[in-house]
């Protein structure tokens, strides 16, 4: 009986969808690393090995992966009521640059400091965010379109704040290093002590851990995504955006306000990716730098939504998956000369085939019969 | 000649400069929305062009088969959205989005495999020609630096995106095959009634965008600087897809949309090259938000082909 409920799932559900679409993406990177010449089974090795055989790359993982879920979660909770949030990019930049702000400007106490940091940037995340959500509702222009403008907005703000003074350390592109009071890092002044080196030296699994950037983020990360979780499916607010993300019409006709679900909806998406972008901060480099480029954190967190299938869970599974592969497929070059870009070719693949569950359909069954 | 009037002429070719990658871009969105089929994967098509224009220049020194191939990549990928989006009715912004990883992705590895593993392709020898050159030598038709040269003695693929604006609209409004993809656009039920084959249709024009794709990709690699490097599209097929929906799907309207953004471009490498005491970062952001103004006050909705992003499933309508 269990065995066909497990056949189910897999046929019907996303899950199996999921599972197959991401054995189909190795599938076809191992085919394009064979017909590059290279040994495909030699590659994947290379990553595997990249992502766990040392703590510090398990650790250097999980830091590579926390704002990758957050990101997301945010395009993932803006797809369960049907808004295609193509902003998490913007949004990010706007809450990396006020968290930096505010852990340099603002002289508080630890405690008070980090949550304030936070709930800053989540705010500017939230308001660049709610307003692709109000243009949407008011006026009708699509969110796809304001929210490409408003990453742009974002990126030249916040290379604008650079050039001010006050902010922006003038001539090296980046601002001034922020409090230690700001900071989610973990040990990190106790790491430069010499009872801190000390440590490092004669611990050999936590004194490599200590290597990386160890950092506070991924508990944020999954703190998010259960409260992410809790909002769309226990509380009557998350059962509007759902209906509305469902069917807008009969949303309406419910008596549900479609246009504040929209606003709601595109500001909680922007306020986390705006805390991903202030956690990258707060944990990692301490300081916003001038972007020549968008950095693709939104934009990986659109893939990371859509492997997770838009749900909380999904989207810490996935981005934990995008997160090794980002930081193990750094390593083939090194040890097998294959191109690191093969993760971007398999990361793809599997998007195109989550794309087509009716191809998948066909796939499984014809395995099944 | 008066600074001023030279300095215009600056600001003129420069915007024109500019605007020719996204011009190509933006005409492959109109083509497939018009179709019904939406096509964000326009920046990795667009990414792949890029590379593969400059590749192909590189190695056999001949800027306009660069400029073929680039298009065919482009074409390539459209293909993949197409099987995607029309034979298996996927989530076209889904298979859009893989499509920008597939393309990005797939011009890096091959850079680096053709490349000494460098995510750029080393300079090209020839550029695409400026045509005024080419027909009446160096210098010789305008005076050299003269507002005539800087705004008319441009590279051939100004031109060409000129021109293939005008086809476009030629094709789309003036043509049968146009009003098939109209058709198919706003109503792939009564098209297939009508006997028009709205998977052909929506196959040629998807296929089609890839292709211009590519061509904005080259024109930037080939064109604007000489070289592929790996941060040289970054986002400028978005900008065209913003563009061809505040051009509200027309190949006209979106020509215009472009020339502002490539305008703001114009004016910032002038303002830069003066030394100017203007803050760059806000000038480069002005056409957002001017966009994003306009969308507001002017634009509005209900200006998409009314079948844009549904699925067409033929069974369930014969």
């Amino acid at each position: 009986m269990t065995g066909t409920k497990l056949k189910e799932l897999f046929l019907k559900g996303p899950f199996g969808l999921t599972m197959t679409s991401v054995l189909l993406g190795f599938l076809v990177g191992a085919i394009v690393l064979l017909i590059a010449g290279f040994n495909p089974l030699e590659a994947y090795w290379a990553i595997l090995k990249g992502i766990c055989s040392k703590p510090k790359y398990v650790s250097y993982v999980i830091i590579y992966s926390t704002p990758l879920i957050i990101t997301g979660l945010s395009v993932a909770f803006a797809l369960r009521t049907g808004l295609f949030n193509i902003g998490a990019e913007g949004q990010f930049i706007v809450g990396a640059m006020t968290a930096a702000m505010a852990g340099y400007f603002i002289q508080v106490p630890m405690l008070l400091h980090v949550p304030l940091c936070l709930f800053l940037a989540m705010s500017a995340g939230a308001v660049w965010g709610g307003l692709a959500g109000h243009i949407k509702a008011r006026f009708g222009v699509h969110e796809v379109i304001t929210t490409i403008m408003l990453n742009w907005i974002a990126l030249y703000l916040s290379n604008w704040s650079l050039t001010l003074k006050s902010f922006g350390k003038q001539g090296t592109g980046k601002s001034y290093m922020f409090q230690e009071t700001a900071r989610v890092d973990l040990f990190g002044q106790w790491k430069i002590t010499e009872a801190g080196i000390e440590f490092i030296r004669s611990h050999k699994v936590l004194g490599d851990i200590l290597k990386s950037p160890v950092n506070l983020g991924i508990i944020f990360a999954l703190l998010f995504a259960f409260l992410m979780w809790y909002i769309l499916n226990k509380t009557t607010l998350g059962y509007e955006l759902r209906a509305v993300g469902f069917n807008p019409d009969a949303a309406e006709y419910g008596g549900i306000n479609v246009k504040r679900s929209i606003i709601t909806s595109m500001s909680i998406a922007g306020s986390l990716a705006g805390a991903a972008g202030a956690l990258q901060v707060m944990g990692v480099s301490h300081k916003v730098a001038k972007l020549a480029i968008m950095e693709g954190y939104g934009f990986d967190g659109i893939a990371v939504a859509l492997i997770g299938n838009n749900t909380g869970p999904g989207s810490v599974f996935a981005g934990f998956l995008f997160g090794a592969l980002k930081y193990g497929g750094s390593k083939i070059q090194d040890a097998v000369g294959a191109p690191t870009e093969v993760i971007s070719i398999v990361v793809g693949t599997i998007i195109l085939f989550i794309a087509m569950p009716k191809l998948i359909q066909v796939i499984l069954k014809s395995r099944r019969g | 000649m008066e600074p001023v009037i030279q300095d215009l002429g600056f600001i003129i070719g420069t915007t024109l400069m500019y605007s020719t990658p996204l011009i190509f871009t933006s005409l492959g969105g109109v083509i497939t929305e018009r179709s019904g089929i939406i096509n964000i994967g326009l920046e990795g098509m667009m990414y792949f062009g890029a590379f593969a224009g400059a590749a192909v220049a590189y190695f056999t020194q001949n800027p306009w088969l660069g400029l073929l191939c680039a298009a065919l990549g482009g074409a390539f990928w459209g293909l993949i959205h197409a099987i995607a989006c029309v034979s298996f009715s996927a989530e076209q912004i889904v298979s859009g989005i893989a499509i920008n990883f597939l393309g990005a992705g797939s011009a890096l590895f091959i850079s680096r495999l053709l490349f000494d593993g460098a995510t750029q392709t080393l300079t090209v020898a020839r550029k695409i020609p400026q045509p005024l050159d080419f027909l009446f030598g160096e210098g010789k038709m305008f005076a050299s630096s003269g507002f005539m040269d800087l705004v008319f003695n441009r590279f051939a693929t100004v031109y060409l995106a000129f021109f293939l604006v005008f086809v476009v609209w030629f094709v789309l409004y003036k043509t049968k095959l146009g009003m098939r993809v109209r058709a198919v656009g706003e109503n792939p039920e009564a098209a297939n009634t009508l006997g028009i084959s709205v998977i052909r249709i929506r196959y040629g024009a998807v296929i089609m965008s890839g292709f211009f794709a590519g061509l904005g990709g080259a024109a930037m690699s080939i064109a604007v600087v000489s070289r592929f490097s790996n941060t040289l599209i970054s986002g400028h097929g978005f900008i065209a897809l913003a563009a061809m929906i505040f051009g509200k799907w027309k190949p006209q309207g979106a020509l215009i949309a472009c020339l502002l953004f490539g305008a703001a471009k114009g004016f910032e490498i002038f303002l830069g090259s003066k030394g100017v005491p203007v803050a760059g970062d806000i000038l480069a952001m002005l056409p957002y938000v001017l966009t994003l103004i306009i969308l507001v006050g002017f634009v509005g909705k209900t200006t998409a082909p009314a079948a844009i992003g549904k699925i067409f499933d033929k069974g369930d309508h014969s």
